[in-house]
């Protein structure tokens, strides 16, 4: 949309500010809106909090206390449930796994995906119009269509049941996005700080990591988080491709726990198996919250 | 003259570069992304095992008794109206809650936003980041007989006897249906409000001069100027929903009380790695990817439809 580009005034600006210059008086009608509009969002809130602040306390709750009373506090505070999920039921190993897993796919995806970017977006070579629209094929088609065949690759590779594999598939399958999102970065860097490395005598190596890598770097961030997000919640590709119980991930390991007990689940241990799953991804909302809704903004202008 | 390659000469340093940056993530991307989904278009149409190394080519036999068979038809029609009810549910609320926080404030002065409205929004996304197989097994678990959803209907004075919600054929799929839209809209009101305020202020302002209240102030300057976003959202949604299978696998994995809420990717799943058959299962792949064209073509082609209309009214 053409109008996306113009210079926005933001409109919570003006709210922040609090102070109105005009010292109209609010009709009843703002007073019904307003409080229309809060209500409804408060009440949406604790829909979203509610089950959230359920977890938490029942993680440390035991079963039959949480039970009792959904929300009671539990009778005495301690992280028995943690430890049982973390060693009992091997959560612990499962997230060693999924660091291992996320960290190496996350760092290969990125040196990569920043490259093939710097190329594609940089380099007139012929061939690449076709690369890019390849890339645009796999961001579209449904991850289903290519699961068995890529069993069997996998398996041919002896890469199947294996972190290696899973990594590997990771790589691949976060490369287009990664791709998309950096190759419109990278081709807004100005040409004339290329030329200046060139005339310097920088290889084209040099060039990339020394020059070029270095300004990409807000936008290498806001990918980094989208695919650090994207790939710890992954949960398609772990259950068929890594069937091996030594090498699950959280995200499988939960579900395999969940469907193993039914309706008999310990919820106590489930809590605490949910919430080291999300502490992670949590830690990283918090921490990035601006960059994480600011790179959501600017698919908006795309 | 030196043999060159988009306007450089081919020296040991170029030639390196070119083959590690480019040809490298190339290769692991042909390998795994792309060759799995030519693969896919052969082993559709043969009645491979995946425990033999035979398999015979059989032709468009794989999808006639795909279409002949009721359980699939049951998960494709699930898939519809999944597709069909969850964008538009997360897009409505979505919208409301993102014309709220930036137009809900007072009626005077400049067009402004909710007071809080920061809070609301780090709430609202929330969901996004959390993995969605937890989502669906937190909500499973909320669900249940003894869940929180009981307790706290009963906590109301709603006795509802230890009602399982997703147990019953009735209640399943709109039990479903909720969890995926309580993930979603948080994302999608982000993404509008961004939208919105990328609608210069002064459209905003003149429409509030020349007489136009909130809700006018929706539904003929903030909606036609946000028709590729809820475009975008329409699209992702429905692919999203034709997929579903994180949900599914999390609420019932089994695909619910008489199949109600049974889902082609979670057939397709069983049909191959539980009776490993590979060709079948791979057929329904194929379906799976012509539905999600059809339905990106589809809303594409609606939105078209309604965008010829006030094309005019576009500054």
């Amino acid at each position: 949309m053409s109008t996306d580009t113009r210079a926005a005034i933001t409109i919570d600006r003006h709210s922040a500010s609090g102070k109105d210059v005009r010292t109209t008086k609010s009709t009843a009608g703002d007073k019904v809106v307003g409080g229309v509009s809060h209500v409804v969002m408060v009440i949406w809130s604790l829909i979203v909090i509610l089950p959230m602040l359920w977890t938490l306390i029942g993680s440390f709750k035991t079963t039959k206390e949480i039970f009792k009373s959904p929300f009671g506090l539990p009778a005495n505070w301690n992280f028995d449930n943690y430890v049982s999920a973390w060693v009992d039921n091997n959560f612990g190993g499962m997230f060693l796994n999924t660091v291992i897993v996320v960290g190496v796919s996350l760092v290969l995806v990125m040196v990569l995906g920043a490259m093939c970017a710097y190329v594609l977006a940089r380099f007139s070579l012929p061939g690449s119009k076709v690369i890019y629209y390849l890339m645009l094929a796999g961001l579209t088609f449904p991850v289903f269509l290519a699961i068995v065949p890529l069993f069997m690759i996998l398996q041919n590779m002896q890469l199947l049941n294996t972190l290696a594999g899973l990594i590997v598939t990771y790589v691949a399958f976060a490369l287009p996005f990664t791709v998309f999102f950096l190759f419109s970065f990278f081709k807004s860097l100005p040409y004339e700080i290329q030329e200046a490395a060139y005339v310097d005598g920088a290889s084209e190596w040099r060039t990339f990591f020394q020059v070029m890598l270095p300004m990409a770097k807000p936008g290498m961030a806001a990918v980094a988080i989208m695919n650090f997000l994207g790939l710890w919640n992954q949960f398609l590709l772990p259950i068929s491709l890594n069937a091996d119980k030594d090498n699950y991930v959280l995200s499988q390991g939960m579900a395999a726990y969940a469907s193993s007990a039914g309706y008999a689940l310990d919820f106590g241990q489930m809590f605490a198996a949910v919430m080291i799953t999300i502490i992670p991804v949590l830690i990283v909302y918090i921490l990035f919250q601006r960059q994480l809704q600011g790179s959501v903004s600017q698919g908006t202008s795309k | 003259m030196s043999p060159r390659l988009g306007g450089r000469k081919l020296t040991f340093d170029f030639i390196s570069f070119i083959a590690v940056f480019l040809l490298l993530p190339l290769a692991i991307f042909l390998i795994f992304v792309i060759s799995p989904f030519v693969q896919a278009l052969y082993y559709a149409m043969t009645n491979w095992t995946g425990f033999s190394p035979n398999m015979d080519f059989v032709g468009l036999d794989n999808y006639v008794r795909l279409f002949n068979d009721s359980t699939f038809k049951q998960a494709m029609l699930n898939n519809v109206v999944l597709a069909l009810i969850v964008p538009l549910i997360t897009i409505v609320i979505a919208l409301v809650f993102a014309s709220m926080i930036t137009v809900g404030g007072p009626s005077h002065g400049q067009v402004r936003g909710l007071r809080g409205s920061s809070f609301y929004r780090v709430i609202s996304f929330f969901p996004y980041v959390i993995p969605a197989i937890v989502i669906a097994i937190l909500w499973s678990m909320i669900y249940a007989p003894t869940g929180l959803l009981n307790g706290a209907l009963g906590a109301l004075g709603i006795d509802t006897g230890q009602f399982a919600w997703l147990g019953d054929a009735n209640t399943a799929m709109g039990a479903t249906i909720f969890v995926i839209v309580w993930s979603m809209v948080g994302f999608y009101m982000i993404l509008f409000i961004a939208a919105i305020k990328g609608i210069p202020a002064e459209t905003l302002e003149a429409a509030r001069i020349d007489g136009a209240g909130r809700f006018r102030t929706v539904t003929s300057i903030l909606l036609p100027q946000m028709r590729d976003n809820v475009q975008t959202a329409y699209i992702y949604l429905g692919i999203m929903a034709l997929d579903a299978f994180v949900y599914m696998a999390g609420l019932n994995s089994t695909g619910g009380p008489g199949n109600s809420t049974l889902v082609m990717s979670q057939y397709l799943f069983r049909t191959a790695f539980e009776k490993g058959q590979f060709g079948l299962a791979t057929a329904m792949g194929v379906v799976l990817a012509v539905l999600t064209l059809l339905f990106a073509a589809l809303i594409i082609g609606v939105f078209r439809l309604i965008g010829g209309k006030d094309e005019g009214g576009r500054a």
